[in-house]
């Protein structure tokens, strides 16, 4: 068997169990830790869920055999990308690799797309037609779009109004029509209805966009036309946009005829629900999402497009021995942010060694911070406790919630800072990244 | 840095010293093991931003290898909103139970520091 850099021997008899507060435990541990160390897990997608649970999994039990599949050799952040949108962060710093996992944890990557999933036979095929068998499947393959169900946004019309919503060349295409729009030009960004990927992420979004248009072409305009009536840290964001960027930025809300039927990326045209005819000089449009395709190819997705799940380890509820984390699945009141994915792997990772080592899941609680930039030294945050209360997810009470309104700058510039220290935080948990390499 | 070796023979000598232990405690599964078990998975939590384990040198502190009593002791400020210039901690702490905190405390000063 493999020696595991990096962790102590103590510590990884305590996360297996095996060692409480410096007693020991589980006579039976020999057959269980056989059964343990030929057990093989697939994880599927290597973001913040995915890259974390295979990680820790070999953290909480090194003797499993883990493969990670991710078609990308390098995987680009979307949490920062909005810095990078309004001229603070160069995009190679979102950047990530596998290294750190398979030189330091023993995971296994292959850089491949799982194109499908025999829940029979428990193997999955890859885009290069190979077959990989598993005792525990993982699937955090993030979302897809619905492409159409917005009427005219499919792929097509995504290279003329890009979404910007997954991290890559959409992200680096939105910046150059930015970069090429004119001073006194007009930017509109389409925010659809819940649930979607990141709450937070349009409002930061127009917020980075307007800290660069005030410093580059002042003259120009945010529109940002949503499908709802609300959302989140609202009242911090209409706080700060009003401290930072004046009438900047105008927030049409659903009730104000803010929601958008129909989009010509052509002619750069929105149609609201009134029949109003919007046009922009940049067209940024973050369509309506579903979980990743592989979650419907394995049957673990109902009919709302998401992944339903057993609160407690996030096995499927559909699939038995298919547990599924992060954006794809239904797990409000939990965010759908990278944070939740990276925090869910871990409690999932640990019931999936429990599981195979023939002992009962831990008792969970889930943490999740959600930091936004509105502007340089103006950070702002969303914060929640979660635990499984009579069968289902809550928050626990009394706790979590927004910074407060009306807090000092200097209360702002902390939170600022500490939304740069949290990004180096989690790419450290994740991919193993060390701050500045 | 130290290293993991998950012999059959560590395991085997493992087993042996539990079942010794298991003879001479009455109770192996205390309360106090269990919440200390349980503390080594909520604990994960808090490396999303302080790090793996707790380590990462940034403008936010690491905590792994700090005194048992200033961690709880700051976690218990945070909970009562009694730490002057706190941000996000007081509204994460207040989601956890003082026994939680406690056994928090002691999980992360039991880790090596960077
Ligand atoms: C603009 C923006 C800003 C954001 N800011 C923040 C923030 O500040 N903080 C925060 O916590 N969150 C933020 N988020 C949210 C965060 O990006 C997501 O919540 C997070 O990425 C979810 O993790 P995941 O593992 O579910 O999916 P992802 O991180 O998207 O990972 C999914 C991976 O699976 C792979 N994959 C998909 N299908 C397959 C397949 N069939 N086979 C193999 N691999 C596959 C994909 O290539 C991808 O690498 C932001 C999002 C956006 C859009």
């Amino acid at each position: 068997m493999k020696a595991i850099p990096g962790i102590s021997r103590r510590e990884a008899l305590r996360l297996l169990g095996v060692v409480g507060a410096g007693s020991l435990l589980g006579a039976a541990l020999p057959l269980k830790a056989r059964s343990l160390g030929s057990a093989r897990v697939v994880v599927v997608g290597g973001g913040f869920g995915g890259a974390t649970a295979a990680k820790y999994l070999k953290r909480f039990a090194p003797s499993l055999d883990v493969t990670l599949v991710e078609p990308q050799r390098r995987f680009y952040t979307c949490p920062f990308t909005n810095l990078y949108l309004g001229g603070l962060r160069d995009f190679e710093s979102l950047g990530h690799d596998y290294r750190q996992l398979t030189d330091h944890y023993g995971v296994t990557v292959v850089h491949e797309r799982a194109e499908a999933v025999d829940t029979e036979r428990k193997e999955i095929r890859l885009s290069g037609g190979a077959a990989l068998s598993w005792d525990r499947l993982v699937l955090s393959p993030g979302i897809d779009f619905r492409w159409g169900e917005l009427e005219g946004y499919d792929e097509a019309a995504a290279v003329k109004a890009p979404h910007a919503w997954k991290a890559g060349p959409q992200t680096m295409l939105l910046r150059r029509q930015l970069e090429a729009m004119p001073d006194g030009g007009t930017f509109i960004l389409v925010a659809p209805d819940n649930p979607f990927r990141c709450p937070p992420g349009p409002y930061e979004r127009v917020s980075m966009i307007a800290h660069y248009l005030r410093t580059e072409k002042p003259r120009s305009k945010i529109l940002l036309l949503d499908a709802k009536d609300s959302f989140s840290k609202q009242g911090l964001f209409m706080e700060g946009w009003k401290e930072n960027y004046g009438d900047l930025i105008e927030w049409v809300p659903r009730s104000s005829d803010g929601r958008v039927l129909r989009v010509d990326a052509g002619r750069l045209e929105v149609e609201t629900e009134f029949g109003e005819i919007h046009r922009a000089d940049v067209l940024n449009v973050v369509p309506p999402q579903k979980a990743g395709f592989i979650a419907e190819r394995a049957g673990v997705a109902d009919e709302t497009g998401w992944v339903p799940v057993n609160p407690k380890t996030f096995e499927s509820t559909r699939v038995p021995g298919i547990y599924v984390i992060g954006d794809a699945t239904q797990a409000a009141p939990m965010p759908k942010s990278g944070f939740v994915a990276n925090t869910q792997a871990k409690i999932t990772a640990r019931a999936i060694a429990a599981d195979l080592a023939g002992k009962a899941p831990p008792d969970p609680k889930w943490a999740n911070t959600c930091y936004s930039l509105i502007a340089p030294g103006w950070g702002i945050t969303v914060a929640g406790v979660y635990d499984v209360h009579d069968g289902n997810l809550r928050e626990v009470p009394d706790s979590g919630g927004v910074s407060p309104l009306g807090a000092d700058r200097s209360f702002r510039a902390r939170e600022a800072t500490y939304a740069e220290a949290w990004y180096a935080g989690i790419a450290h948990d994740t991919w193993g990244t060390r701050p500045g390499a | 840095m130290k290293q993991i070796l998950l012999t059959a023979g560590v395991l085997a000598v493992a087993a042996l010293f539990a079942g010794v232990l298991v003879q001479s405690a009455p109770e192996p599964e205390s309360g106090e093991v269990v919440l200390a078990d349980r503390a080594a998975v909520i604990a994960q939590s808090c490396a999303a931003c302080h790090g793996t384990e707790g380590r990462l040198v940034t403008a936010i502190p690491p905590i792994a290898g700090r005194p048992e009593a200033v961690l709880h002791a700051q976690l218990v400020a945070f909970k009562k909103d009694q730490m002057p210039g706190a941000t996000v901690m007081p509204r994460l702490a207040k989601g956890f139970t003082d026994e939680e905190l406690a056994a928090l405390a002691r999980y992360f000063s039991e880790l090596p520091p960077e």
